[in-house]
């Protein structure tokens, strides 16, 4: 956060101000979550960076949760970490009310709530849920950080957001094309990769690695590409 | 004075918005980002000249804006410069400088001296207190043998066997550090310096892509453009070329957007 | 009401750790220089310790608050050992609990002002941890990790010499690296100082050895004649 950095001021000198603690940080990086019919894939890049430094080439921010969805987080890590002990928690005390998963509807449902509860001091989070709902369709849930969300299709959010989300537009929504290739798991794979390794080539917070979670009836597969270092 | 005595400005920076641009500032108004080559440049010295290095990529914001950038600008036949910091400050600050030197050259007959560019360039950022915003790693052979300067963006210089600027500036300088000798051999010398391009490259998010070398002795300038490619892009998966007509064409009638008249004829005499 | 007053900023702190993963375990350096904002203030404080049979750390920052985690640390030992369940607590949970101490704080504006690497060993079962945690909470585990200066100097150096050979590197070998880091970080950061100790946690157990002063270069200072104009 740029908050206490320096003084206005119309004087062309900068005067630093005492340095003072914020409580934020960005640990940049990408997520990305296509629904198909019958699959949905949910990925990000591994990088965790601070300022113009990286602090891990492997750190993973997409998470798989215990009833089955997976949870991309991006921004600062720390934020993400806790939010997803949150939601473990309260899968558990599910389970142990309902003797059941949670579905990823209701799980969509309350993430917003556990988001907009700290809307004071919030978790600085993009968060994307992806899964598959009570039918067996693929679905998507995107969200701010105080939990405004909406169901979608397909997103991208995190540093890379703004480069990868009008990609998918055109290759996976087709807007304003007459022909709409079918959405196969295969290519929209093929379209994740080359999304990412883009990405790589212009936003300085992505790289090192692709991690993909793949999820279909038969489970949940994790693939992961390397992207590259610089 | 009378208001037609004022004389356009016969040279160097126009300040005319200065006012206006500070009260837009105070206002709130955010001015648009220039690019900076958030840069790895180093050089050193070795037994029979000296080797500079850079990275090529350049940023704006978080942004790659040019994935293979040049940053070591030709100053003199014998004088290379690296730029680090506002491009167009780069560009436009080694350009002035080495038209200056060639005017001096063809003026005096003799060959440029490393400490006189090094000294106008000083001179210049000095007088502009920081304003110009470019952090420089100047290299040349003279009559008085290589030699290695940097000059900060406020006019402060230095001159040592083995420099570093730019945001990987620690990344380079700790190769150095550890492995630097007096008096390498050539081949080392460029290993050196590549590897602290490198280091910049892979663990400063500022710097990217290849390595620039250029290395220069008495003899001559060996300039190797893309000495180190170690950041080649993968095949991509799938091919995006879109069909011919592929846009949903909505109407193509246009006769109803504008109105057709009787004109006079074309004249084509 | 007074309003409550809390740890804005460090007061005596420590500069750089260094970590790295190497064949038989986990290997920690730092200085022992303690500075009081730019003051070499104290010149033999050590920043290097054993937590547990398996697990070691090192911190950078704020020495108090440093001191205050260890007292923590030991408390939680005390505690698990008592329960006498057969369980014990290895570096993963170490750096699970600095990383929500760290967190909890800087959840209260009441942050531990410290970065800190996490290194052990998990006996029996080979593995090994490297871990970092700071004031903000952020987590993360790597084969080279850096805090403070060390971060834009050492880490280069380390990813370059460990970097895909954690597996093959000699304890000979990483010493050296180390070493060699913390050199040039005396050369460079000037909150450093040039009397080191290096920390080891293997199959073997836990050596911390004494602090001891590095061997520093400065002939190449002969050759420079001014910065400028001057010859």
């Amino acid at each position: 956060m740029q908050m206490y950095e320096e003084q206005k001021s119309s004087c062309p000198v900068k005067v630093p101000v005492e340095c003072r603690f914020s409580p934020y940080t960005d640990n940049g990086g990408t997520t990305l979550a296509i629904a198909g019919d019958d699959f949905c894939v949910i990925a990000g890049d591994t990088r965790q960076s601070e300022g113009y430094s990286i602090n891990s080439r492997y750190a993973p921010k997409v998470y798989q949760l215990s009833n089955g969805s997976v949870l991309a987080t991006g921004g600062m890590y720390a934020d993400g970490v806790t939010l997803v002990k949150m939601i473990e928690q309260r899968l558990e005390w599910y389970r142990h009310a309902h003797d059941k998963q949670m579905s990823s509807g209701a799980l969509a449902q309350m993430l917003s709530t556990i988001l907009y509860h700290k809307r004071m001091f919030p978790y600085y989070v993009w968060n994307t849920l992806g899964g598959l709902d009570e039918d067996g369709k693929g679905a998507v849930y995107s969200y701010d950080p105080v939990g405004s969300y909406e169901k979608q299709k397909w997103n991208c959010s995190g540093s890379a957001g703004h480069l990868i989300q009008p990609f998918l537009d055109n290759q996976i929504g087709f807007t304003h094309q007459k022909e709409k290739a079918p959405l196969t798991l295969e290519r929209v794979v093929q379209v994740t990769k080359d999304a990412f390794t883009s990405a790589t080539e212009r936003d300085i917070y992505t790289g090192d690695n692709l991690e993909m979670f793949l999820v279909t009836q038969n489970g949940i597969e994790k693939t992961r590409v390397e992207l590259k270092k610089d | 004075m009378p208001i037609n005595e004022v004389k356009p400005a016969t040279g160097g920076f126009s300040f005319d918005n200065y006012a206006r641009n500070t009260m837009l500032n105070d206002k709130g108004f955010k001015a648009p980002g220039v690019i900076k080559t958030g840069t790895t440049i180093c050089g050193c010295l070795w037994k029979g000249g000296l080797v500079l290095g850079a990275d090529t990529r350049a940023t704006e914001g978080p942004i790659v804006a040019d994935k293979n950038c040049e940053k070591i600008h030709y100053l003199a036949p014998n004088m290379y410069c690296c730029g680090a910091g506002t491009a167009a400050d780069c560009d436009a600050t080694t350009g002035l400088i080495s038209s200056k030197l060639e005017l001096h050259r063809l003026h005096t007959g003799r060959q440029s001296r490393v400490v006189t560019a090094m000294t106008m360039l000083e001179q210049m950022l000095f007088k502009y207190q920081g304003h110009i915003g470019c952090a420089l790693v100047l290299g040349g052979v003279d009559i008085n043998g290589p030699q290695l300067y940097t000059i900060a963006p406020h006019g402060s210089t230095d001159k040592l066997p083995y420099v570093t600027m730019g945001s990987g500036s620690l990344a380079a300088m700790a190769i150095f550090e550890s492995r630097w000798k007096k008096d390498m051999e050539l081949e080392d010398a460029m290993e050196l310096v590549k590897d602290a391009i490198s280091a910049g490259i892979f663990n400063d998010l500022g710097s990217g892509s290849n390595v620039d070398l250029c290395v220069i002795t008495k003899d001559g300038v060996d300039y190797r453009r893309g000495y180190d490619r170690p950041n080649e892009r993968v095949q991509k998966e799938r091919s995006y070329k879109l069909k011919p007509g592929a846009s949903t064409v909505l109407t193509s009638s246009f006769r109803k957007y504008v109105e057709v008249l009787d004109g006079d004829a074309m004249d084509t005499s | 009401m007074e309003p409550a007053t809390r740890t804005q900023n460090p007061v005596v702190t420590g500069t750089s750790v260094l970590g790295i993963k190497y064949k038989d375990g986990i290997m920690l350096a730092a200085d022992t220089l303690a500075s009081y904002g730019s003051l070499a203030r104290f010149r033999d404080v050590e920043r290097l310790i054993k937590v547990g049979n398996t697990t070691i750390i090192g911190a950078s920052g704020d020495i108090s608050d440093f001191q205050y985690i260890t007292h923590l640390l030991e408390k939680i030992l005390i505690k698990e050992s008592n329960t006498e369940d057969g369980h014990q607590l290895y570096a993963r949970h170490i750096h699970e609990y600095l990383g929500r101490l760290m967190y909890g704080r800087r959840s209260k504006h009441n942050p531990l002002w410290n970065s800190m690497v996490v290194g052990g060993i998990r006996d029996g079962e080979g593995g090994t941890f490297l871990g970092f945690v700071d004031l903000q909470g952020t987590t993360y585990e790597a084969p080279t990790i850096a805090t403070g200066y060390g971060a834009y100097i050492a880490q280069p150096i380390l990813r370059k010499a460990v970097e895909g050979r954690e597996d093959t590197l000699t304890e000979e070998e990483a010493e050296k690296v180390l070493e060699d880091c913390m050199r040039v970080l005396f050369y460079r950061d000037a909150r450093s100082i040039n009397k080191i100790q290096i920390a080891k946690v293997n199959a073997s157990g836990i050596s911390i050895s004494d602090p001891r002063f590095l061997d520093t270069e400065w002939a190449f200072a002969e050759g420079i004649r001014g910065y400028g104009a001057t010859d």
